[in-house]
């Protein structure tokens, strides 16, 4: 998020309480060892799904990292977020090859058929929709990524469809 | 011999259904008890036939292209168990003409030379293949340090990250400066969008990786390794933890490795955590320190002073790939592929408008136009080749009367483009080059680190005036501004990125200035892409009436009854395209 503009609307969710215990044995096995914080951040976000502030304030607390450092580091690298989000998250892929076929049909699809715009989270938490860089399946552009399942040659009405089944197959 | 049958599950195999197919044949194999052994395997590179599924029996090796799960029954039924191989649904054989034979045989394969080959997963597979033979061969014969930096100085490789630095060199600053501690560095960043030549050879042939780091942390003296790998390639990551695994347990990485008393070296893995700047390689050292990914100044460089203030050696996945067998092959045999400063091959992957897209590996010195053509089949759907994006977001457009550029690290620079790890996006008549540059310069924008100001505010004024520009509302003087603006980023950054972002901008400037002209000029997108340069009318005779169109647009332009032709009031029309892409009978005309 280096520098690019905070216009991003982000839906308000309320967060639930976040149990600290969970983080405790990532904190053990991190804290003694120098440059661990982006692995550190990297662990809290896989068990919450991001990293929540209370987060930030223990392992700033136990591992003697300074919370300016932490919050310096977190926002630098596009991985983490700050933001609870949905169970799936929908990656669209807009890398050079996915952007000339036509990845901007993909992602406006999607907005359309989930009432949200790129970066936001659906009302029932169920799906958030971001734009990433390249997931390197350029040959079959273009292409998006749900739950770390890899969908290519897409048109848009695709796209819509396989979002739907795996909401369908989730309820079921 | 027992009939193999292999299913290629790289990342493009199964984003296009490769695990389906798998689970289909395994399933078939277990209910009727069929007589063959089924294998996995990785990305061969031909990705625009996926899913792939090799078979080998008595009478050859056959390679069948687009095998869904469905075509995978078909396939198994007719060719195991009627012995009857289907020769429409080959693409690659040894036997006959098959459809993508060509694809295969006009290529090179020292990097990709296990790729699609072999089980990833399997360190037998690898060493079957000449696989740590490199290695043992230098502890057999007692090569030292200096003889195994000159083989790799001899043999002309030149790192393949895109800095085109001669890798011998960079060993041997990195052998001369004396320290207790050592680092060897894989970036494994590819952060290029359109670049995915890294990604195949992490994921299918992990091991490669692992030694042509345990060659160069011999040569260097290094006592540690790190493999920085983004964290959008998970397959990647977990067949490098697979392979750590294997080599550890194999006295390949640990305590006393390969026998050498007194030498310990092990490999971890840093996940990157989406940072295109970090590919850079003192932003990447900053990452693994647990910093921001802000460059550093150099010198000091890497080799003096990098990780921890250790002297670093980094290098590039595919340039690590290549060392075990140029080791093994010799410096010559290398040598011999390739022009006169650009030697050996390199991996290219094919993206964007071309029929064949996926990754080749061929010596340098071909022409751009046999790459594309020969290659890679030419323009889908038979349009208008344009222009080649090389290089990445660094890189720049080279036009279609420059195809007959050799693809070497010079002859490209001197087009104003650069090599960069080896991505080509082929663009044809349906791309606006405008649109591209704005593309490339927001993108570099977004990944700026901040720390320079040119770079920092230099690209956010060039894109606001590349959103101008596409927007209609171009001014007289913009292309000269943006001129201006590029060559003071240019000039004053710190690090490549900065360094390069002005590229896209100025190589379109360049060579399409036309259509720059159009847009601020006449306020037209001639390749009719910038929708708020676009008129949209309804074509009469076309119009079927179905008033789709009228119910969708969100600016109520539209006017018309049913069965009979619609207008479009340009007056109230706001240019956002909706009635193009929902019209199913081609009847809205862009201008």
């Amino acid at each position: 998020m280096r520098i690019s503009r905070l216009n991003q609307k982000k839906t308000e969710i309320i967060a639930d309480d976040t149990d600290l215990r969970l983080i405790e044995p990532l904190i053990e096995k991190n804290k003694a060892k120098k440059g661990n914080l982006i692995p550190l951040l990297q662990g809290a976000q896989d068990l919450y799904g991001y990293i929540p502030k209370v987060v930030f304030e223990k392992i700033s607390a136990e591992c003697g990292i300074p919370l300016s450092d932490m919050f310096g580091v977190a926002t630098f690298y596009s991985q983490f977020r700050l933001h609870p989000v949905g169970k799936h998250i929908i990656k669209v892929c807009h890398g050079t090859a996915c952007h000339v076929q036509n990845a901007k049909e993909i992602s406006e699809a999607l907005e359309e058929s989930l009432r949200i715009k790129d970066g936001e989270t659906t009302e029932d938490r169920f799906y958030t929709l971001e734009s990433v860089a390249c997931l390197g399946c350029c040959s079959l552009a273009p292409v998006m990524m749900v739950a770390d399942q890899t969908y290519g040659k897409l048109t848009g009405n695709e796209a819509v469809k396989i979002i739907k089944n795996i909401k369908l197959a989730d309820n079921n | 011999m027992m009939t193999t049958v292999t299913v290629g599950l790289g990342s493009c195999g199964i984003a296009a259904g490769a695990n389906k197919t798998y689970e289909k044949i395994k399933a078939l194999k277990e209910q009727e008890n069929l007589p063959f052994e089924l294998q996995k395997t990785s990305c061969i590179g031909m990705c625009y036939r996926e899913p792939l599924v090799e078979i080998t029996d008595d009478t050859g090796t056959y390679i069948y292209g687009d095998v869904t799960a469905d075509r995978a029954v078909e396939v198994i039924e007719k060719h195991i168990n009627q012995h009857d191989p289907i020769r429409d649904y080959i693409v690659y054989t040894d036997l006959f003409e098959a459809a993508e034979n060509d694809f295969i045989q006009a290529q090179v394969k020292i990097v990709l030379r296990n790729c699609g080959y072999m089980d990833p997963e399997s360190i037998a597979d690898y060493e079957e293949r000449n696989g740590y033979t490199a290695m043992k061969t230098i502890v057999m014969n007692k090569l030292s340090r200096e003889e195994v930096i000159k083989t790799i100085l001899d043999s002309g490789l030149r790192g393949r990250g895109g800095g085109g630095f001669p890798t011998g060199m960079k060993w041997k600053f990195a052998n001369t400066n004396k320290s207790e501690q050592k680092y060897v560095i894989c970036n494994a960043d590819e952060g290029d969008p359109g670049a995915f030549m890294d990604r195949s050879v992490l994921e299918g042939d992990p091991h490669s990786i692992l030694e042509g780091m345990i060659i160069a942390a011999y040569a260097i003296e290094a006592t540690g390794g790190v493999i920085y790998c983004r964290a959008e390639y998970p397959l990647a990551i977990k067949r490098l933890n697979i392979a750590l695994r294997q080599a550890h347990e194999k006295g390949y990485l640990g305590k006393d490795i390969f026998g050498i008393k007194g030498w310990d070296f092990d490999i971890y893995i840093k996940e990157g955590a989406g940072a295109f700047v970090c590919g850079e390689e003192t932003a990447l050292i900053a990452s693994i320190e647990g910093e921001r990914g802000m460059p550093r100044k150099r010198p000091p460089f890497p080799a003096a002073s990098g990780l921890w203030k250790k002297p670093t050696n980094i290098n590039n996945v595919e340039t690590y790939a290549n060392v075990p067998w140029i080791i093994l092959n010799g410096a010559a045999a290398y040598a011999k592929y390739g022009t006169e400063k650009s030697k050996g091959t390199k991996v290219f992957a094919l993206a964007g408008k071309i029929k064949r897209s996926g990754l080749v590996e061929v010596p340098m010195g071909m022409t751009i136009k046999d790459v594309i053509f020969k290659l890679g089949g030419g323009i889908k759907n038979n349009k208008r080749f344009k222009a080649v994006q090389l290089g990445g977001p660094s890189g720049g457009c080279i036009p279609e009367y420059l195809s007959d550029t050799i693809v070497d690290y010079d002859s490209v620079n001197a087009t104003g483009a650069i090599m960069g790890s080896g991505g080509m996006v082929v663009m044809d008549e349906t791309t606006c080059m405008v649109d591209v540059a704005k593309f490339f310069l927001d993108f570099t924008r977004k990944e700026s680190c901040g720390k320079c100001t040119f770079c920092r505010m230099g690209t956010m004024r060039m894109l606001e005036i590349l959103e101008r520009i596409t927007n209609g509302k171009g001014r007289e003087g913009d292309i000269e501004k943006l001129e201006e603006l590029a060559y003071q980023i240019k000039d004053n950054s710190l690090c490549g990125l900065g360094q390069t972002a002005p590229n896209p901008v100025l190589t379109t400037i360049r060579y399409f200035r036309d259509e720059y002209e159009a847009h601020i000029g006449h306020k037209k997108c001639p390749a009719k892409v910038c929708r708020p340069l676009l008129t949209y009318t309804v074509d009469e005779e076309k119009c079927t009436g179905c008033m789709v169109c009228l119910k969708n647009c969100p600016a109520k332009a539209i006017t018309g009854e049913r069965k009979k032709p619609h207008l479009i009031n340009q007056d109230l029309c706001t240019k956002c395209g909706v009635c193009f892409t929902k019209c199913k009978f081609d009847s809205i005309i862009l201008t």
